[in-house]
């Protein structure tokens, strides 16, 4: 110690002392940054890079530049994740037609999940964002169906309606129904916040929470949903409901009304 | 007269069982002599005469089905832990008027079909009483003598209102906890009074613990009570009065021509109460309707989109929805004119119905009785004011569903509320015009009619080779309902100067009384009726086809 005390007047120990603190640093940020999935398979990862790259400057790059760092028609893609791109290839939204609405809908996909897989590693390797979520992610088991729902009332009804029927937003632009949207799609929209939506990272809504999120819209709005009811009218509430009293409720009584008139008793000739 | 009637059935043996019971119950209630004045009571026969009984019928199942649902009803706002059946809610809290609510649809046997039975009915309720409202303004059947019973009818349509909007807000599910909760900000946006208003209605803060036992209280005896009230002095005075019916031959305003209500009325209403009943729980059978499960009890943080009211408060909803959010801010008080001036034109707009029939009395200044129904073509006027009423109100029903029309429309929310900010102006006006236009071209087709009679699209050449299509002249019955109404002649004011040379003075409400008539009755306004002489100048054959 005593040698140590001795030199710290020395004109390196600057130096030193700061080496020091770089060190501890990169190696603090290299132990504890999310690590990149294929790190243990260096060789298919580069590959699957340089698929990407090509799928990226075929169906990407117009908008969102050659190297991702984004253009006036489309922003960049600098750490948006391999989530991200998995969302919007894999549910159609991208790649977008030049003109477009007011939003970017959902529509057929072109790619096969290989090649959005490859596009989604060469996305990732240009700076780190939320991963794919595994199938233990998003799957069912261990999900919490009534504290799913208390959570979608929360977070998410304000836009998507009570059952993730959807609704509409400014200016034409709308959240859309979630009936027969993909688990994985659904936490990839959570995870990222795709276009209006804002995004639910695992510090806002943990693991858990999406997975009880994702179970509730599977019990109310999805083909294993029961209706007790009957007729589910679209779920939108009482428009709907509304609309059908006056058709049919109402028509069908004006209906009654009419034919009862018109059989009249008919007086008796005498 | 009983006394002899039983002395002579006694010397003879025993009478009927039925005749002794009627004999017994006369004796006690005196019901033979109001039997025998009402029992006979003739009733037009027209389709849109039913349209009140629809009313009738459907207020009566919403009542009988009602009762049930009070059986089950915990009207209370103690938080409890849900265990019932349905998955999706189980260990979430939630109000006790919220799971009991959970546990008639669930558990209770026929529980659920009788909730949809009471909710359709009662959006069936309110539609049947707008058409019925709608079909009484439009045929002037709201003349002398049925002022009154105009007012009863409409108090009846408010309070149903009223009465739907108090039970949509009992299961304290999430929707309709943003409906209360809209509410209580039309409240408060009350100057003054709104702040003490709410406190007193919610018994605090709101949401409080008080408000669903307050309007259960409210949604099965207040206000039912004062309904059921109206429904008997409405059905009195309909007795009262007796029907109205369409002009036609042997019609007259002295006498009533149908059926009577015994046999054959009574036959028939009877049987279309059934069809009524059955006709709702077939669709309460077949469509869903508030399925609370899914929407989740209320929370005040949590809110959806899609939160509209039932389609009768969808006009209340509009009106907020597209005003623009306007507010004063003065000595730190605010005034929301952005919810307040809505809250006001909700009573403008209704009263300006409750006293059309007062208006236009003041107008025609006729005092006469009438029993004879307008035509709605024959009061052009009426009609159009009609029409741009109504079209004022599905205009801001839109309003009140934008975000609906926007989504499955694919339009722009932002354009469909610049729309109806518009429109609520524009839209009566143009309706005003188109409907009057109308109204004068039909009045000027029957007047054609009845000059040269009806086309026969028969066509016929002459010797010359001319061609000319052959009209049939109306037979004598089609004439004269064609020709039954009277007209009315704009007020005139008369000179301004006496024959003294003396002005007389004329009061602002005799002008206005004056302008106002000249645009109901003027020659731009109506189609004079053909006259006899008319007619007989026409038909006695001076060169016409």
């Amino acid at each position: 110690m005593k040698k140590l005390s001795a030199r710290r007047r020395h004109p390196l120990a600057a130096v030193v002392v700061l080496l020091l603190a770089l060190a501890a640093t990169g190696g603090l940020y290299a132990a504890f940054a999310p690590a990149s999935k294929a790190q243990a398979d260096e060789t298919s990862q580069s590959l699957a890079i340089d698929e990407g790259k090509k799928l990226y400057a075929v169906g990407c790059a117009s908008c969102h530049g050659t190297g991702g760092q984004g253009s006036s028609d489309g922003p960049s893609l600098v750490g948006v994740g391999a989530a991200a791109v998995d969302f919007q290839v894999g549910t159609g939204r991208m790649p977008a037609a030049t003109s477009q609405g007011p939003q970017v809908v959902k529509k057929k996909n072109i790619y096969s999940q290989a090649q959005i897989d490859q596009l989604a590693t060469y996305i990732a390797s240009l700076g780190a964002g939320p991963n794919v979520p595994t199938s233990a992610q998003y799957g069912p088991e261990g999900a919490d169906i009534a504290k799913g729902g208390e959570l979608f009332r929360t977070n998410c009804a304000q836009c998507h309606n009570f059952t993730g029927k959807g609704g509409a937003l400014t200016e034409g632009k709308f959240a859309p129904d979630l009936e027969g949207v993909d688990p994985k799609h659904i936490y990839e929209a959570m995870q990222t916040g795709p276009q209006n939506m804002p995004s639910f990272p695992d510090t806002t809504l943990s693991e858990q929470n999406k997975k009880d999120i994702i179970a509730y819209l599977n019990a109310v709005n999805s083909d294993e949903t029961v209706n007790p009811g009957g007729l589910e009218l679209g779920g939108l509430g009482p428009v709907s409901e509304g609309l059908f009293a006056w058709i049919f409720g109402l028509g069908a009584l004006v209906a009654v009304a009419v034919w009862v008139a018109a059989r009249t008793a008919k007086a008796k000739k005498s | 007269m009983s006394t002899t009637t039983t002395t002579e059935s006694r010397s003879r043996g025993k009478a009927p069982a039925g005749e002794r019971i009627a004999d017994w119950a006369d004796g006690r209630l005196g019901i033979y002599s109001l039997a025998k004045a009402n029992m006979r009571k003739i009733f037009p026969d027209h389709w849109s005469f039913m349209l009140g009984e629809v009313c009738l019928y459907s207020f009566l199942i919403i009542i009988l089905t009602g009762v049930y649902l009070t059986l089950f009803f915990h009207p209370s706002m103690n938080e409890v832990v849900y265990h019932g059946s349905y998955v999706p809610l189980q260990g979430q809290l939630m109000s006790e008027a919220f799971s009991s609510t959970l546990h008639i649809s669930f558990e209770v046997r026929g529980g659920l079909l009788i909730r949809q039975i009471h909710h359709w009915a009662a959006l069936i309720f309110l539609a049947g009483m707008f058409v019925h409202m709608m079909r009484v303004f439009f045929t002037g059947a709201f003349r002398k003598p049925r002022e009154i019973n105009w007012l009863f009818g409409f108090l009846l349509f408010v309070l149903g209102m009223f009465t739907g909007f108090t039970g949509y807000s009992l299961p304290d599910d999430l929707l309709s906890g943003t409906g209360v909760r809209f509410t209580e900000g039309a409240i408060l946006s009350m100057p003054i009074v709104g702040t003490y208003i709410s406190f007193f209605l919610f018994g605090g803060e709101f949401p409080g613990h008080d408000f669903v036992a307050r309007f259960y209280s409210i949604h099965i005896l207040l206000l039912p009570g004062i309904m059921l009230g109206l429904v008997v002095g409405h059905l009195i005075l309909v007795f009262y009065h007796k029907h109205t019916q369409f002009a036609g031959p042997g019609k007259s305003n002295k006498n009533v021509v149908g059926m009577p209500l015994l046999p054959v009325y009574m036959a028939k209403a009877g049987g279309f109460f059934f069809l009524v009943f059955g006709a709702i729980a077939a669709i309460a059978a077949i469509a869903q309707i508030n399925p609370i499960w899914a929407i989740g009890p209320y929370r005040p943080d949590q809110v959806s989109t899609g939160a509209q009211p039932d389609w009768y408060m969808g006009f209340a909803e509009g009106l907020i929805r597209y005003m623009p959010g306007w507010e004063i801010n003065l000595w730190g008080h605010t005034l929301v004119l952005g919810v307040f001036i809505p809250l006001v034109l909700f009573g403008v707009v209704l009263a300006a119905l409750a006293l059309y029939p007062f208006i236009e009395s003041w107008i025609t200044g006729d005092k006469r009785e009438h029993h004879i129904l307008d035509r709605p073509r024959n009061a052009p006027t009426r009609t159009a004011l009609g029409v741009a009423w109504v079209t004022m109100y599905m205009i801001t029903l839109v309003g009140g569903g934008n975000d609906l029309w926007a989504t499955h429309f694919h339009l722009s929310i932002n354009s469909i509320t610049w729309f109806v900010r518009i429109f609520f102006f524009v839209g009566p006006v143009i309706a005003y015009i188109v409907t009057k236009r109308i109204c004068l071209g039909l009045q000027r087709r029957d007047r054609d009619k009845v000059l040269h009679g009806r086309e026969t699209g028969t066509i016929k050449r002459l010797p010359h080779g001319e061609f000319v299509e052959i009209h049939e002249p109306l037979s004598q019955e089609q004439l004269h309902t064609l020709t039954a109404h009277e007209q009315y002649q704009p007020l005139e004011l008369g000179p301004t100067v006496d024959e003294n040379g003396v002005e007389r003075k004329l009061k602002g409400s005799q002008k206005l009384r004056a302008k106002i008539s000249k645009a109901y009755f003027d020659e731009d306004s109506q189609i004079e009726k053909p006259t006899v002489d008319e007619y007989k100048e026409i038909t006695s054959g001076h060169g016409h086809h």
